[in-house]
């Protein structure tokens, strides 16, 4: 559906409407003579997906954002929506339509979160039911429990729930598009991760046409369906992120992409795309002979030595070494927090063993969003998923790989 | 030492007691009602323009500081004696704390919190009464709880120019029979007690107004 925008009101969280958006020319000048803050930049957005404006500060980036709401107006140019030019449209009912996201957030702090989130809603006049129908299935799509979260006002919220809270807020008039500005700029990286996973599991779901400022080529790599490289209020490149990586139109692009471009091409690949390894799973309170006999039916493979104890639904906690199921009943319940690092599957290959490397482990469980583990992923498996992703030929890992990596550390848990 | 206090004039002059409370009363909300009502606006209307600002806080920070002995006389030579010049000058007074403390208040407003409340597509006016205003009611009851407590003192002097109030017991009863103490005593007492009650009804108005300054607190 993304290809196509929609405009019927269709009700549940699957319904979403995302609109191409156009910019014509378009040019801000703040003194007649002066130099121009964006000058002349035309591009175009296709329905659903997300654009990345990205450069170096005061590249013009956020007001190329701001003149789509219109926060800032444009000096000459149009800039269209689905066909229609911002310009005719008052400002306040233009805005109503496009989510806005921004780095500080700015939560009303007076209003719960649910009010916080239904305020779109409200100011389009829809009826209290649908609204409060809606607030609630934003809140879920966020990763956020209605029932602990709506009645809590902002100031009780840490600052990735507060960015959450911003998220479900800008989606909630169910807008053609989608404004961000740095929205993950202001959280921690570990948050920050999270919440980029969660907005490209998000973004699956509601496909909007998305443009999203920031000033981390990597978060560009990871968040973009192209990239526009700004500079001194030109376009620079527009691109996809793999042609960026491959193909920098001119040096300040390759100085701006920096000089580890393969390194930062890993991000163009999710783990979820590449083959990972059968996970060795076995279940708290599975007999201990039950899970021995499985190896040695040749069933499930052990990974240096150790199999992977889950909960009843494969949530990840702690690896175990196999020579300790000769001496247990059953598989003992454990902690979770033993098996880290778990990798989302959405996650980039970058991320990916940017965490295995972190952690100091040679193999990480990767998880859906359910926090199901799927499978076993190491350096290997990212090097050899990235290699046939990049279209290389696939060439067989050296045995040596996995000992670069403490596999005694990771495998044990600790 | 002799009493302190005359119960036998309390006992004979219930009827005059509770008469200057009541009009106290009236002096008291009627001034702060007509301070609140051309503060707020004045308050909206130069929170975003310095130079009318700070000519507004002039002029009130001016009369503010005019004794209110001379400030009664004045208007005295305007508009008589009685109950209506004795509310003007009590409402004067108020005009600098509560316009001072709304501006505050308005311009509280943090900025991401003003730009997302425009990028969602709230009108000036909608940002002004969904957003600014509540926000600023801290600050307003504030400057409305400060206004009260020194208006229900100076009210006490509206008995020169007529307007009768507690200053009734203490002026007319009290000093001009030669300090007689009673009535002086009764009259500050009233007074201080209904300045503490109001303060007291004003912090529990302002509580149930400002539901998320508690949650705050709860997890600060």
């Amino acid at each position: 559906m993304a290809g196509e925008p929609t405009r019927a009101p269709v009700e549940g969280p699957a319904r979403h409407r995302a609109g191409v958006l156009e910019l014509r020319d378009v040019t801000k000048r703040y003194s007649r003579d002066g130099r121009a803050a964006v000058d002349h930049l035309s591009l175009t957005v296709p329905a659903g997906e997300v654009c990345v404006l990205i450069g170096p500060s005061g590249c013009g980036k956020t007001t190329a954002l701001k003149m789509i709401n219109r926060l800032i107006e444009p000096s000459e140019g149009e800039i269209l929506i689905d066909g229609h030019s911002v310009r005719e449209r008052n400002p306040s009912k233009l805005r109503r339509e496009i989510g806005y996201v921004i780095q500080q957030v700015g939560l009303l702090p007076h209003l719960t979160v649910s009010a916080n989130v239904a305020t779109v809603p409200r100011l389009l006049g829809w009826e209290k039911e649908r609204t409060r129908v809606r607030v609630r299935e934003l809140l879920e799509l966020v990763g956020l429990d209605p029932d602990e979260f709506s009645g809590r006002y902002p100031a009780q919220l840490s600052g990735g729930q507060q960015q959450r809270v911003g998220l479900a807020r800008a989606l909630a008039g169910d807008p053609p598009v989608m404004l961000m500005d740095e929205p993950f700029s202001a959280v921690d990286p570990i948050t920050r991760e999270r919440l980029q996973n969660d907005f490209l599991r998000l973004h699956r779901a509601v496909a909007k046409t998305v443009v999203f400022v920031t000033h981390d080529i990597d978060e560009a790599v990871k968040m973009g369906d192209r990239i526009a490289l700004m500079r001194e209020g030109h376009l620079v490149q527009y691109a996809t992120p793999a042609e960026l990586l491959a193909q920098p139109a001119d040096d300040f692009v390759a100085d701006f992409v920096g000089a580890d471009r393969a390194l930062k091409s890993l991000s163009l690949t999710r783990v979820e795309e590449i083959t990972l390894i059968p996970a060795p799973l076995v279940h708290v309170g599975e007999p201990a002979l039950d899970a021995r006999a499985r190896i040695d039916r040749g069933e499930m493979v052990p990974i240096t030595d150790h199999v992977l104890v889950v909960t009843e639904d494969d949530r990840p906690l702690d690896w175990l070494p196999v020579g300790r199921l000769d001496d247990l009943e059953q598989i003992p319940p454990s902690a979770p927090g033993g098996a880290e690092p778990v990798i989302d599957q959405v996650t980039t290959l970058r991320d990916a063993l940017s965490a295995l490397f972190e952690a100091n482990a040679a193999y990480g469980p990767v998880v859906d969003d359910q926090g199901r583990c799927v499978g076993l992923i190491g350096a290997p498996e990212i090097s050899a998923g990235f290699r046939r992703a990049a279209g290389v030929s696939t060439v067989e890992v050296p045995p040596s790989t996995p000992a670069t990596l403490d596999a005694g550390t990771g495998g044990g848990g600790g | 030492m002799a009493e302190l206090v005359k119960w036998s004039w309390v006992e004979n002059n219930l009827d005059d007691i509770q008469q200057a409370s009541i009009e106290h009363l009236q002096l008291v909300g009627a001034a702060m009602g007509i301070a609140i009502a051309v503060s707020i606006p004045i308050a909206i209307l130069v929170r975003r323009r310095r130079i009318p600002y700070i000519a507004v806080n002039t002029v009130s920070g001016a009369l503010y500081t005019i004794p209110s002995l001379a400030m009664f006389a004045f208007l005295l030579s305007w508009f008589g004696i009685g109950f209506e010049p004795a509310v003007i000058a009590l409402a004067v007074y108020c005009l600098q704390l509560i316009i001072r403390n709304t501006v505050v208040g308005l311009r509280g407003v943090s900025g991401p919190v003003q730009e997302a409340a425009r990028g969602m597509g709230l009108t000036r006016r909608q940002r002004l009464l969904k957003v600014e205003l509540p926000l600023a009611l801290p600050a307003i009851f504030a400057g409305i709880r400060l206004a009260v407590v020194s208006t229900v003192g100076i009210a006490t002097i509206a008995v020169y120019i007529g307007a009768g109030g507690l200053g009734v017991l203490i002026v007319n009863d009290g000093i001009q029979r030669g300090l007689f103490v009673t009535p002086i005593l009764v009259g500050a007492v009233i007074a201080t007690v209904m300045a503490l009650v109001f303060d007291f009804l004003l912090v529990l108005l302002e509580r149930a107004l400002t539901p998320w300054q508690r949650a705050r607190a709860g997890t600060a």
